[in-house]
């Protein structure tokens, strides 16, 4: 095996499609740029979803004067309604804890939560908060006894799943994440044509070389390579393009998102590093596969 | 060294045999004209024993193997001990002529220092000492062919098949090809040139192997063209 021949057939190969090659390397690009953003944002949805899935509460809150819902009947709750209702919970297999949060409480901590807000303040007053109870589960999944035991009990005004909540917002990254993997999708077809066009050209410029190397007896692999490796060599520069997006996308997009919406959990470089490597893997592998599919059209042995 | 036993070929999508139960042998050594009009099957002939094409009846067998049963991912190695010259020189024309000859033996995978050796001596062969450097649109018709010849021949192939190497050729550079092709034979390798080339034919006195359509119609050692008529 002569290396720097075949090295400079490829090099004869890429310089004469110049066009073709430019286009499937932007391509690419393009492709495992929106791959591995796709992987990125699942990476971030899971490890988020998994560290708030975990500290998440059912809230139970109780009736107030102010409250519209019949159930409470425009009275607050009473000491016994609430001690009852603990007790049942308590009772639970289901629930782990329960806490009382005090209209003061709430209120107080209302405050530090929009300090940064203070007409929102201004227009709340102690006791515009209803007292509360948090459920804590042992397991989060497990919600619908603690709210089918308290939905009817007196003096509970309205049951919020705090999962459900994050559930929503969930959705929406999920397709996010969806969107680009289905967008990388149309780029990887795109690219696998575009691959077929690029070997298909190469071909046809080099018949003559081909030609000899057939008669001289040239073994296949020896004419295949140039052509497989050529592919290989844009996807590994389309990789490249891409590692760079993916840095930019990470830095754009999931830090502004994770800043934004208060991730507890951010992506680590190593991750990321990952999510590179795996793309530019999947570039290389894709355009060298494609090339020896089609070669076995074009170029006979 | 090469054994047509009873071969016929039928191209796909044509009614007419390219070759009919064709019989012929080609001993070590031997010089062999094949000659006939065009169509007449001369390029299949040549074609089978490179493995380009397989036979629809009958066996090819060269250097006593059945081609039949050679594998596909054999066929470069019968390649590499067959030598092939064409009317059309089929030269690269971005290289000069050491690294025409050089390719054949690049990309069979031939270390550098190799190919440093032998490629100046087959080129001095054929007749074009110190124009290594030229490239093929600075030669005459005649040169271009040496170098074809000088391809063919740097592995120092058992066979050389030539398909009209004088088609393009005017008669006086011929009889330098015919020479070269001559020097290589009594190196010992077997050499197989399809011509309609009376003149050169006559010259030689070689054997002669006529086909028609697609049959041997004469087979005659020391022959000449047109005998037959």
């Amino acid at each position: 095996m002569r290396l720097n021949f075949v090295f400079q057939e490829i090099w004869i190969g890429l310089r004469r499609n110049l066009t073709m090659t430019i286009s499937l390397i932007i391509t690419v690009a393009i492709a495992m740029a929106l791959f591995g953003t796709g992987m990125l944002l699942k990476r971030q949805v899971d490890s988020s979803k998994s560290y708030w899935y975990d500290r998440v509460n059912v809230s139970i809150y109780l009736c107030s004067k102010s409250s519209s819902n019949d159930n409470c009947a425009k009275k607050d709750a009473t000491q016994q309604q609430r001690d009852e209702l603990i007790n049942s919970l308590e009772d639970l297999p289901e629930v782990s804890k329960v806490e009382y949060e005090s209209k003061e409480a709430a209120y107080e901590r209302f405050q530090t939560l929009f300090s940064n807000t203070p007409g929102f303040i201004a227009a709340t007053k102690e006791g515009d908060i209803p007292d509360s109870l948090r459920v804590r589960l042992k397991d989060p999944s497990q919600f619908t006894s603690v709210i089918s035991a308290a939905e009817n009990s007196p003096g509970v005004d309205q049951i919020i799943n705090e999962r459900e909540l994050l559930e929503k917002l969930f959705k929406i990254l999920d397709g996010l994440q969806w969107a680009a993997l289905f967008l990388a999708l149309i780029q990887v077809f795109a690219a696998v044509l575009l691959v077929g066009n690029t070997v298909r050209l190469s071909a046809f410029n080099r018949r003559r070389e081909t030609g000899i190397m057939r008669l001289v007896g040239a073994s296949n692999m020896y004419i295949q390579l140039p052509f497989i490796l050529e592919g290989a060599i844009a996807g590994l520069a389309g990789g490249l393009i891409a590692a760079v997006l993916l840095v930019g996308s990470k830095l754009l997009l999931i830090d502004t998102l994770q800043e934004s919406l208060q991730f507890a959990t951010q992506l680590t470089w190593t991750q990321v590093t990952g999510v590179i490597i795996f793309s530019i893997a999947v570039g290389v592998l894709l355009c060298a596969g494609a090339s020896f599919l089609t070669l076995r059209r074009y170029l006979k042995i | 060294m090469i054994n047509f036993d009873n071969v016929t070929k039928v191209y796909p999508n044509q009614n007419r045999p390219s070759l009919q139960h064709c019989n012929v042998a080609v001993e070590k050594g031997e010089f062999v004209f094949l000659v006939g009009p065009s169509g007449s099957g001369k390029s299949t002939f040549l074609r089978l024993i490179l493995k380009e094409e397989r036979p629809t009846q009958g066996h090819v067998y060269v250097a006593g193997k059945d081609l039949n049963k050679l594998t596909n991912w054999k066929v470069p190695h019968l390649r590499r001990r067959i030598g092939c010259v064409f009317q059309d020189f089929r030269l690269l024309p971005n290289k000069n002529v050491f690294e025409n000859v050089a390719f054949a033996l690049e990309v069979i995978g031939k270390p550098n220092r190799f190919i440093k050796k032998v490629v100046p001596e087959v080129i001095d062969l054929v007749g074009l000492e110190g124009k290594q450097g030229r490239m093929p649109d600075e030669l005459s018709g005649g040169e271009q062919q040496r170098v074809a010849i000088a391809r063919a021949f740097v592995n120092r192939p058992m066979i050389l098949l030539a398909d009209e190497p004088t088609g393009n050729i005017d008669p006086a550079t011929s009889i330098g090809i015919m020479k070269v092709l001559d020097r290589i034979n009594r190196t010992g390798t077997t050499v197989v040139m399809a011509t309609h080339d009376a003149a050169i034919v006559d010259a030689f006195r070689k054997r002669v192997v006529e086909l028609e359509d697609g049959r041997v119609v004469r087979d005659q050692s020391r022959g000449v063209y047109g005998q037959a008529y």
